[in-house]
């Protein structure tokens, strides 16, 4: 049966080739819009490929299963469709409708060769909706797995950027944290802080959390830790810039920081640690 | 049967672990140790783990232990020379050593033993 109407549906989209592409592309550009005017020559080109490869693949006998080796050839280009279209931004409704338009114009062949039959028509219709879905359903997941991709990226350069440390004087470290501590950052976090440690030599390091927007259980838990690991290097740490509202949170989650140093703005934290590394900063009078 | 040599500065004791600890070796290192400290009337004791690439938990314990022996013999222990990832480690397992001081390397440990026993 299945190969019947696969059948139907090869002649209906080799005879009506042309007609099928206009119809489709009509559909395709009126839903885009005036967003992409200059994509037109691009979508006409996709929309010629992905048609000729239907045929082929069609032809070749190729059964439903578009997840077969017969249909590699047109999930690829249909992968790189979304791909292309993912990394323009366009959303996955956008992408998925690129084969789902192609329905309309097809169901409408359909209906012209097959009106006297209504029971064929009916099978017809719903063996190339399902074939249809399931390709389309396939754009959505290639879709989907490039903006994965994308965020990903971002997520790693985020990453490096935001966790620079910095030495301020002979023997003291600063190291100002910017945005949520989650376990993966601490990692980074930690580790560069205490390669840090190894090169400077340092004895004491402030971690700085101004930037950091809220301070829950676990974000104080991760700090703790890059204490402790900075602790067993030898070098001691104090946190600074805890802004009032943290300083309440703190004390109302119960976590304990009675063990730490922890001074409210960066500028204390530095003269403690002048202090304890036996440095001292004086102001000069010019006016002698 | 191989034992972790202990050197003597001063008034200070230096411990280089540079080989896989085992139970043996820990229990010989505790027996040296105890013995030397009261020997050389030592004040403190470094132990150095800078050629540890790998710290588990049971080096982890050792270390712990030994610097509440030394302890009872006043005698301060200094752990010196701990790499990054060995720190990193630790912290994830829960250890942190609590009770036993810490130092970048020997040099610092012994400045820091000095100014405590002034």
């Amino acid at each position: 049966m299945t190969s019947a109407h696969t059948q139907q549906l090869t002649v209906i989209l080799k005879q009506h080739q042309q007609s099928l592409l206009e119809n489709w592309l009509t559909t395709l550009t009126s839903k885009l819009g005036r967003k992409e005017k200059s994509g037109e020559f691009e979508i006409r080109r996709q929309a010629e490929q992905f048609l000729s490869l239907l045929v082929r693949t069609l032809e070749s006998g190729a059964g439903s299963d578009t997840d077969g080796n017969d249909w590699a050839d047109v999930r690829h280009l249909l992968g790189e469709v979304s791909r292309t279209r993912a990394l323009q931004g366009f959303s996955s409704l956008d992408t998925a409708s690129f084969v789902f338009a192609l329905k309309e114009p097809l169901f409408d062949h359909l209906r012209n060769t097959l009106g006297e039959q209504p029971a064929q028509l009916a099978q017809e219709i719903a063996a190339t909706s399902a074939l249809f879905d399931k390709l389309g359903l396939y754009t959505i997941e290639v879709h989907q797995k490039a903006r994965e991709q994308v965020i990903l990226r971002q997520q790693q350069e985020l990453l490096e950027l935001s966790t620079p440390v910095v030495q301020l004087w002979q023997n003291v470290l600063a190291l100002p944290l910017i945005g949520t501590l989650d376990s993966a950052r601490t990692q980074v976090v930690m580790e560069s802080l205490l390669q840090k440690i190894v090169e400077t030599g340092a004895m004491i390091a402030i971690i700085d959390i101004t930037g950091v927007p809220t301070v829950d259980t676990l974000v104080a838990q991760h700090l703790l830790k890059t204490i402790a690991a900075a602790r067993l290097m030898g070098a001691d740490c104090i946190i600074s810039g805890i802004r009032p509202q943290i300083a309440q949170t703190i004390v109302h989650l119960g976590v304990n920081l009675e063990d730490v140093t922890t001074k409210a703005t960066l500028a204390d934290a530095f003269m403690i640690a002048l202090r304890k590394t036996g440095s001292r900063v004086t102001v000069q009078n010019t006016e002698q | 049967m191989e034992r972790i040599p202990i050197l003597r500065m001063g008034r200070l004791l230096l411990v280089t672990i540079q080989v896989d600890m085992h139970d043996r070796l820990a229990m010989a290192l505790q027996d040296d140790l105890t013995e030397r400290i009261v020997k050389d009337r030592a004040r403190g004791v470094l132990i150095d783990i800078s050629a540890l690439d790998v710290v588990d938990s049971f080096i982890g314990r050792m270390i712990s232990n030994t610097a509440s022996m030394a302890r009872v013999l006043d005698a301060r222990t200094v752990v010196v020379g701990m790499q990054p990832a060995v720190a990193i480690t630790l912290v994830e397992l829960g250890l942190t050593l609590d009770g036993v001081r810490t130092a970048l390397n020997v040099e610092r440990g012994v400045k820091l033993l000095e100014s405590e026993s002034d």
